[in-house]
C-alpha cells in the first residue's frame, strides 16, 4: 500500500501506480485514481483556499458536485484553473496546484479577510463600493477583479482542439448507475437505438462505491457485467467521461465527452473534448442523487466531508481521510458509512444523529440527539466537540467528520425548460415536478426512489415505457435482489446557535448571510441567490441550495416548498469555453472562399482582402511600389489608359428560368423587365417592401425564359431567400425557377479602351463583338481559346468600355492566365478591390457602403425607375410621407476645395455657416479615395436636396478626427458623366 | 479543340487522394452536373423525361438513384442528374434538348466540389461533421445539411461510400473539415 | 429545435433562417384603393401572441423551401409544418 491512508481493496489497479506533483510535492497513487483520492491516501487533506475568506479547504465530496477541492491542473498553456480534484482523473506525471492562495496553501496572506469576516457580510460590495461613481471604474473595479476568481488562466492559447457532433437514438439514458444500467438493459435488449451516458470513467454510480450486493454479485461486478452486455451491443453507444450539460428543445441534449482529459495530452489528431448534441426520441434522466451537509460551527475544515464521499472514498478507492472519523447525520445513510468504514478497519470515534430515535450499533458509538457544537484543527480537523442531549459538551478527537443530511435528487436537467422541482416530504427532499422537457422520464434517485431494489425497478419501467410510445414492445428484464432500505431521516439543516456557518463553501455564504439578506428584505428566493451569491459558485450549490433555502424558511417563518427553489440552467457542471467553439477557432473559424484566380493572383504577389467568405485580390504590388497607393494608382490609371482585367466571380449569380421569367424579375425589380429583348443586359434595382433599397444588379435576359440575374458579393445569400418568398410564398403558381450559379463561372471583368481589342484575340472568330454586332448591354454565349463555352456581357462597373466573361470554373486559372498573355501587348494590368472600388466611385457607381439600409431609390437620385405601371416588392411603401420630404437626402459627388485635402468616409456635411451640431445636419460621406484621373480626394455623400446643390461649397466636419474643411458639392459621376466610354 | 487546362477545386491540376485509418478521401472532378426543376404544370412529364433519362424512377425527397444516369433530389420538383464528364461535359444543353419546354435545366458541374469518403466506419467521421443521421444511412440517401457552416449533399452510394457535394469556392475549408474529422474519428 | 419538415421529417433548427409571422404571405393588393394603409399594416403590425404562432421558415441549408411553422411561443412546441407555398396557393395566392 502507497500512502499513508491507503485501505485495502477498492477498485485501483495496484499493479500500476502513478506519480504526480500537487504543490510541487512528488506523490503517488494507482491507476483508477482520481487526484483527491490520491491526495487523501497520502494523507493531504488540505487542497484549497475558498473564495472570499481564504479559509483552508478541503474536498467534501466524491464527484462533480464538489465546491471545495479545486486546483489548477496541468501547466503551461495546458493549465485549467478551477478543476476538480474529486472528477481529475490521476495519470503517470499529473502536475497540480493549488489556487486563492499567496505565497502558499498553509500560509495565505489573504486569509486576513477571515479575521475581517464581519466586513465582508453579504452585500459588502454592493454597501461598500457606492461612492464616489467616479471610483468604480478606476478604483474599485481594479480591486475587486484582483481579488476576485479562483484559479488564473495561462493567457496562452489553448493548445488542443474540440469537436463537436451529433448522434440519433431512441432512446437517452443520463447516468449509468443501478437505474441507467436496469433502463439501458431494457431498452438494448428490446432493439432500440440506446445511447448511455455517464460523467464517470468507470460506469455504475454509487454501485461502486457501496458494498451491498446485487443477487450474488458485488455492486460493481453486476455493473461490470451490464456494461459488458450493454457494450456487446451494436444498438447501443455507450459514452463514459460523458456529461450531459443540458436538455433543450424537442428531445435534443448536450453531452460534453472528455476524450483526452485522462491522459497528459491528447493523442495526434485527437480533440481533449467533443461537445455532442444528441436527437432523442426519449431520454430517461437515471443521473441519481447527491448528498447534502448539515450546517454547523467551522464546517468548513478539511476532513470534514460528507459521509457517502468518505464511504466512496473507502470503498471505491481504498483511502481514507484519516484514521479516526466521526459521523454526523440526520438518517440512517450516515450509519452506512460507519459501519463501511468498520468493515475497511478504520476506526469511527463517534455516530452523532440528531434523532434522538436514532438506531444503535454493537459496531460504533451513537449519540443519539446529539449535534455538533464546535470544531478544530487550523489546516485540517483534529477534534469536534459535541453537545450532547443530556447537556455538556463531549470533546472527540478525529480527523475526518462525516455528514450526512439526507440526499437530494438531481433534478437539474429537468428544470432546463422551466420546469420546477416539487418537494417530497417523505424524502425532505424537491423531486421532479409535472412539467419535464418533451420525452423526458426521471427514474431512480434522481425521481426520489432511493434504494437499489427501486433503483433498478424504476429503471426498467421507465424504459418500458419510453419505448411503448415509440411502438417498442420491451421485454421485462430480470433484476438482481437487492437492498430495497427505507428512508429514514429526521430533517435537520443546521445547528442554529452556530455563529460562522458555512452553507455555500464555494462562495463563502454563512448561514448569517443568508438570515441577514432576510433581514434587508430579500424575500425572493432568487434574490437572495443573488445577494448572498449562494449557489452561484462553479459548483452551482449542487451541496448548498438546500440549507440555504431551508435556512431562508425558517427565519421567514414559511415551508419549505413556499419558499421554492431557484432555477436550474445549462450547463450541468463547469464546461470548458473551447468545447463550445469546437474546430471554428484561428484560421479555421469560418470556412474561406476562394476565387478561380486565386492561385494565380498568389504568384503575382497580390495582397488579398476578405470580402465576406470571400478572399479577394485587393491589390497587385509591383516590384518597387512601396505604398499601396501607388499600386492602386497604377492600376486605375491602366486600365482607363489601355486594359485591366478584374475577377468578378464572388458577385452572386442567379439562374432565372421559366415562362414567367420576366413576370417574376417585374416583381422583384423595381424597374421593368418584361421588354428586355433577348440577348441584353438592364440594371436592376431591388427594394425591400418597406421601400428601402435592398441590393443591386444587372440582369441577362439569355432567352425569352432564362435569365442570369447578379447580386452584390454581400448580398447573393439573402437575395436569393428574398426571391424564393417571393416565388413560394407571394407568387406560388408563377411559373418560374431558381437556382444559384455563383460557383459555377469564373468570371472577369476586362475593362479600358482596349478591351475589346484584348478580347477578340480570346473570343473565337465566329462571334462578331465589334460595337455594331455587340454593343453596351449586349450579351450572348460565345466560345473563347479555341471552342470553350462562354458567357460574355458588355457591362461596365468602371464607366470604361468594357466586358464581363464568364467561363466553367474550372477553366478560370487557365483563362486569366490566356488573358494577361494576350494582353501583354496592351501592357494589361490585373486590378483589385481597391481599384475596382476607385473606378467605381469615380463613376459615382453605388454599393454596399451606399446601399446601407436607410436609403430609398429617391435618395440615390433613381426615384423614376420606380415603376408605377406594375407591381413590384417595396413600390406601394417607397411611397411613405416620410421617404419623400422635399429635402430628401441625394447622392452627389464630393471634391474638396483644398485639393491636398482629404474627404473621409464617415464624415458629416454642414451648410457654410452654421454651427457643427446635430441639428444642423446635411448628410454624410459615403464612400471616398484618391481619384488618380482628378488628382485629388473625392467621395461620394448623401446631402439634403443635394441634386439642387451642384457647385455649392459646405463644411465637411469629422470631430472626432479634427477634420473641418471645404468641399464642393458636383455631380456623382465624376468620369465620363455622358457615358460616351461605355459606348465606344 | 481549346487547350486551357482545367484545375481541380483544391486547385491542383490531379484530384488529391488522402487515407486516414480506414477512411479515404478522394477529389472526384469526373462527373458533370444540371439542375433540372420542372416548370409550373410539368412536374410530371419532367418525372417521365428523367426517368427515362436515369433509366429508372426519379428519385423521391432525400433520395438519389438511377442506371444509366443518376440523379438526386434538391427539392420539390428539382433534381441534380450526374453523369461521367468525357462523356457529357454538356449534360445542360443535352438535357435540355429533352426537355420539351417541361423543365428548367442549368449547368451545375463548377458550381460544386465533390469529395468521396470510401472505407469502413464513415458514420464515425460525419457524426463529427454533420446532424444528417449517416448511421442509418443504407444507400439511396440524398440528404444536403450544413457542414462547418457551408450548405453540402450527401449521397450515400453504399454505407462505405458516400459522396460530399459543397460549395467548390470552399473546396479547401471543406476538404481541410473532412480530413479533421478523419483523423479525428479514427 | 427540430423543424418536421414535411417532405424530409424532423430537421435541426439550425439549417433554417427564421423570417417572421406567417400573415408575410397575405400581401394586399397593389391597385386597391388604400394599399398605402393596407401594406402598412401588411409591413408592421403583428400580433405578439402567447400561444401559438405561424411563423415562416427557410430551409436554406435543406431543401430551400419555405415552412410555415406553427409554434407555441411559451413551450416551443411546434404543432405543425407545411409547405408555404401550399398554404399561399391555400390562402388565395394562386393568380
Amino acid at each position: 500500500m502507497t500512502g499513508s491512508n491507503r485501505l485495502e481493496g477498492g477498485l485501483i489497479d495496484r499493479s500500476k501506480p502513478l506519480r504526480f506533483k500537487f504543490d510541487g510535492i512528488g506523490y503517488s497513487g494507482f491507476e483508477g485514481d482520481t487526484l483527491a483520492s490520491a491526495l487523501l491516501a497520502n494523507g493531504v487533506r488540505l487542497m484549497g483556499r475558498s473564495f472570499k475568506y481564504h479559509r483552508p479547504r478541503g474536498p467534501m465530496t466524491a464527484g462533480s458536485e464538489e465546491p471545495n477541492a479545486i486546483v489548477e491542473l496541468r501547466s503551461g498553456a495546458r493549465k485549467e484553473p478551477n478543476t476538480r480534484a474529486t472528477t481529475a482523473e490521476l495519470y503517470e506525471g499529473l502536475t497540480a496546484n493549488s489556487q486563492n492562495r499567496w505565497p502558499s496553501l498553509k500560509w495565505d496572506a489573504m486569509a486576513v479577510n477571515d479575521q475581517l469576516s464581519n466586513f465582508f457580510a453579504a452585500g459588502f460590495y454592493y454597501k461598500t463600493f457606492m461612492w464616489p461613481a467616479a471610483f468604480w471604474e478606476k478604483v474599485y473595479e481594479p480591486i475587486i477583479r484582483k481579488a476576485a476568481g479562483l484559479g488564473t488562466l495561462s493567457h496562452k492559447p489553448d493548445p488542443d482542439s474540440y469537436d463537436k457532433g451529433f448522434l440519433h437514438c431512441d432512446l437517452l439514458v443520463i447516468g449509468a448507475g443501478p437505474t441507467g444500467l436496469a433502463a439501458a438493459l431494457t431498452a438494448g435488449r428490446a432493439g432500440a437505438q440506446v445511447i448511455l451516458a455517464d460523467e464517470d470513467h468507470l460506469p455504475g454510480g454509487r454501485l461502486n462505491a457501496e458494498t451491498f450486493t446485487l443477487g450474488d454479485q458485488t455492486g460493481a461486478d453486476w455493473a461490470a457485467a451490464a456494461m459488458a452486455e450493454l457494450s456487446s451491443m451494436p444498438n447501443v453507444r455507450v459514452m463514459t467521461r460523458s456529461t450531459v450539460i443540458g436538455a433543450f428543445d424537442h428531445g435534443i441534449y448536450g453531452v460534453v465527452e472528455r476524450v483526452s482529459d485522462h491522459l497528459p495530452e491528447p493523442l495526434p489528431g485527437k480533440p481533449r473534448q467533443i461537445l455532442w448534441r444528441v436527437y432523442s426520441k426519449r431520454a430517461i434522466l437515471a443521473a441519481g442523487a447527491t448528498e447534502r451537509p448539515i450546517v454547523f460551527e467551522n464546517n468548513d475544515r478539511p476532513g470534514i466531508m460528507l459521509a457517502s464521499a468518505i464511504r466512496a472514498y473507502a470503498n471505491r478507492w481504498g483511502t481514507t481521510p484519516a484514521k479516526q472519523v466521526a459521523i454526523f447525520t440526520n438518517n440512517d445513510d450516515g450509519h452506512r458509512t460507519a459501519s463501511d468504514l468498520v468493515a475497511k478497519g478504520v476506526e469511527v470515534v463517534a455516530v452523532i444523529d440528531t434523532r434522538t430515535d436514532a438506531p444503535g450499533s454493537d459496531l460504533y458509538d451513537v449519540i443519539a440527539g446529539g449535534e455538533i457544537d464546535q470544531t478544530w484543527g487550523r489546516l485540517g480537523l483534529t477534534r469536534i466537540e459535541v453537545k450532547m442531549p443530556k447537556g455538556g459538551i463531549r470533546r472527540i478527537t478525529c480527523g475526518a467528520l462525516g455528514v450526512s443530511g439526507g440526499w437530494n435528487p438531481n433534478v437539474h436537467l429537468t428544470c432546463h425548460q422551466r420546469g420546477r422541482p416539487v418537494w417530497n416530504d417523505a424524502i425532505s427532499a424537491f423531486v421532479p415536478g409535472d412539467t419535464l422537457p418533451p420525452g423526458m422520464i426521471p427514474a431512480g434517485a434522481a425521481a426520489g426512489d432511493f434504494s437499489t431494489h427501486g433503483a433498478l425497478v424504476s429503471g426498467r419501467k421507465a424504459a418500458q415505457e419510453a419505448l411503448a410510445d415509440l411502438g417498442i414492445d420491451a421485454k421485462p428484464t430480470d433484476l438482481p435482489q437487492a437492498e430495497d432500505a427505507p428512508v429514514r431521516i429526521t430533517p435537520f439543516w443546521h445547528v442554529t446557535r452556530a455563529k460562522r456557518a458555512w452553507v455555500d463553501q464555494q462562495n463563502d455564504v454563512t448561514a448569517k448571510d443568508v438570515k441577514l439578506a432576510h433581514q434587508e428584505n430579500f424575500v425572493s428566493v432568487e434574490h437572495l441567490k443573488r445577494y448572498t451569491t449562494l449557489g452561484m459558485a462553479t459548483d452551482q450549490g449542487k451541496t448548498s441550495n438546500m440549507a440555504g433555502l431551508a435556512i431562508m424558511a425558517e427565519v421567514a417563518g414559511k415551508s419549505i416548498p413556499e419558499v421554492g427553489t431557484t432555477m436550474f440552467r445549462p450547463p450541468y457542471t463547469p464546461t470548458a469555453m473551447g468545447v463550445f467553439a469546437g474546430r471554428s477557432r484561428d484560421e479555421t473559424f469560418r470556412p474561406t472562399r476562394k476565387t478561380p484566380s486565386h492561385k494565380w493572383a498568389e504568384e503575382q504577389g497580390a495582397t488579398f482582402v476578405e470580402a465576406g467568405l470571400w478572399l479577394r485580390a485587393q491589390w497587385f504590388p509591383k516590384p518597387g511600389e512601396t505604398h499601396w497607393r501607388e499600386s492602386v494608382d497604377r492600376e486605375v490609371t491602366q486600365t482607363r489608359k489601355s486594359v485591366g482585367i478584374c475577377d468578378v466571380t464572388t458577385l452572386g449569380k442567379i439562374d432565372v428560368q421559366g415562362t414567367d421569367a420576366a413576370e417574376f424579375l417585374n416583381r422583384v425589380y423595381c424597374n421593368g423587365f418584361a421588354k428586355l429583348a433577348v440577348g441584353k443586359v438592364r440594371y436592376g434595382l431591388m427594394l425591400r417592401e418597406d421601400g428601402i433599397v435592398m441590393d443591386d444588379g444587372t440582369a441577362a435576359r439569355l432567352a425569352e425564359d432564362h435569365f442570369v440575374v447578379t447580386t452584390t458579393t454581400a448580398n447573393a445569400v439573402p437575395v436569393y431567400r428574398h426571391m424564393e418568398f417571393v416565388r413560394q410564398c407571394l407568387f406560388p403558381d408563377m411559373d418560374v425557377q431558381l437556382i444559384s450559379t455563383t460557383e459555377a463561372w469564373a468570371q472577369f471583368a476586362v475593362a479600358g479602351p482596349n478591351s475589346r481589342a484584348l478580347l477578340q484575340k480570346i473570343v473565337d472568330p465566329e462571334f462578331d463583338i465589334s460595337n455594331d454586332a455587340f454593343p453596351f448591354m449586349a450579351c450572348g454565349a460565345v466560345t473563347v481559346c479555341g471552342g470553350l463555352r462562354a458567357r460574355l456581357f458588355r457591362i461596365s462597373f468602371s464607366g470604361e468600355l468594357a466586358f464581363e466573361i464568364a467561363v466553367p470554373t474550372r477553366y478560370g486559372d487557365a483563362l486569366i492566365r490566356r488573358l494577361m498573355q494576350a494582353g501583354a501587348e496592351f501592357d494589361v494590368v490585373p486590378y483589385g478591390t481597391e481599384a475596382l472600388g476607385v473606378m467605381r466611385i469615380e463613376k459615382g457607381h453605388a454599393t454596399g457602403n451606399e446601399l446601407n439600409g436607410t436609403i430609398t431609390a429617391l435618395n440615390l437620385g433613381m426615384d423614376r425607375m420606380v415603376s408605377k405601371k406594375k407591381d413590384s416588392i417595396g413600390s406601394v411603401l417607397s411611397e411613405r410621407e416620410g421617404l419623400n420630404e422635399a429635402d430628401a437626402l441625394k447622392l452627389v459627388g464630393l471634391k474638396p476645395v483644398n485639393p491636398d485635402h482629404t474627404v473621409p468616409a464617415g464624415a458629416h456635411l454642414m451648410t457654410k455657416g452654421t454651427k457643427v451640431s446635430a441639428a444642423n445636419d446635411q448628410g454624410y460621406v459615403t464612400s471616398a479615395c484618391y481619384s488618380p484621373n482628378l488628382g485629388c480626394h473625392i467621395a461620394l455623400a448623401y446631402l439634403k436636396s443635394g441634386d439642387t446643390r451642384m457647385g455649392e461649397v459646405i463644411r465637411l466636419v469629422s470631430p472626432l478626427t479634427g477634420i473641418d474643411h471645404d468641399v464642393e458639392v458636383v455631380s456623382a459621376h465624376f468620369v465620363d458623366p455622358e457615358g460616351d466610354r461605355l459606348r465606344a | 479543340m481549346h487547350d486551357l487546362k482545367p484545375m481541380t477545386p483544391l486547385g491542383q491540376h490531379e484530384p488529391v487522394i488522402e487515407t486516414h485509418g480506414p477512411v479515404t478521401l478522394t477529389e472526384v472532378t469526373d462527373t458533370a452536373l444540371a439542375s433540372v426543376a420542372a416548370r409550373l404544370g410539368r412536374e410530371a412529364d419532367t418525372a417521365a423525361i428523367l426517368a427515362s433519362v436515369l433509366g429508372s424512377e426519379t428519385p423521391a425527397p432525400a433520395r438519389h438513384g438511377g442506371k444509366t444516369l443518376t440523379a438526386f433530389w434538391m427539392g420539390p420538383d428539382q433534381w441534380m442528374v450526374e453523369a461521367p464528364l468525357e462523356t457529357h461535359e454538356d449534360l445542360a444543353a443535352q438535357l435540355a434538348a429533352t426537355s420539351e419546354g417541361a423543365m428548367s435545366v442549368t449547368e451545375q458541374t463548377d458550381a460544386w466540389c465533390r469529395f468521396d469518403l470510401s472505407g469502413e466506419r464513415l458514420a464515425d467521421v460525419f457524426e463529427r461533421l454533420c446532424s444528417a443521421n449517416t448511421r442509418a444511412f443504407t444507400g439511396g440517401e440524398a440528404v444536403r445539411t450544413a457542414i462547418e457552416h457551408l450548405g453540402c449533399f450527401l449521397l450515400c452510394r453504399t454505407p462505405a461510400h458516400i459522396s460530399v457535394l459543397g460549395p467548390r469556392s470552399a473546396a479547401n475549408s471543406l476538404h481541410h473539415a473532412l480530413l479533421t474529422a478523419m483523423r479525428s474519428a479514427h | 429545435m427540430l423543424i418536421d419538415h414535411p417532405l424530409l421529417g424532423p430537421r435541426d433548427a439550425s439549417e433554417f433562417v427564421y423570417k417572421g409571422d406567417a400573415s408575410l404571405i397575405n400581401r394586399p393588393d397593389w391597385q386597391a384603393e388604400d394599399a398605402l394603409a393596407k401594406f402598412i399594416d401588411y409591413g408592421y403590425l403583428r400580433d405578439n401572441p402567447a400561444s401559438d404562432h405561424r411563423e415562416l421558415w427557410f430551409h436554406e441549408q435543406g431543401d430551400r423551401s419555405w415552412l410555415v411553422v406553427t409554434r407555441d411561443t411559451t413551450t416551443h412546441e411546434i404543432k405543425s409544418v407545411e409547405l408555404a407555398r401550399d398554404v399561399a396557393r391555400r390562402e388565395g395566392r394562386s393568380k
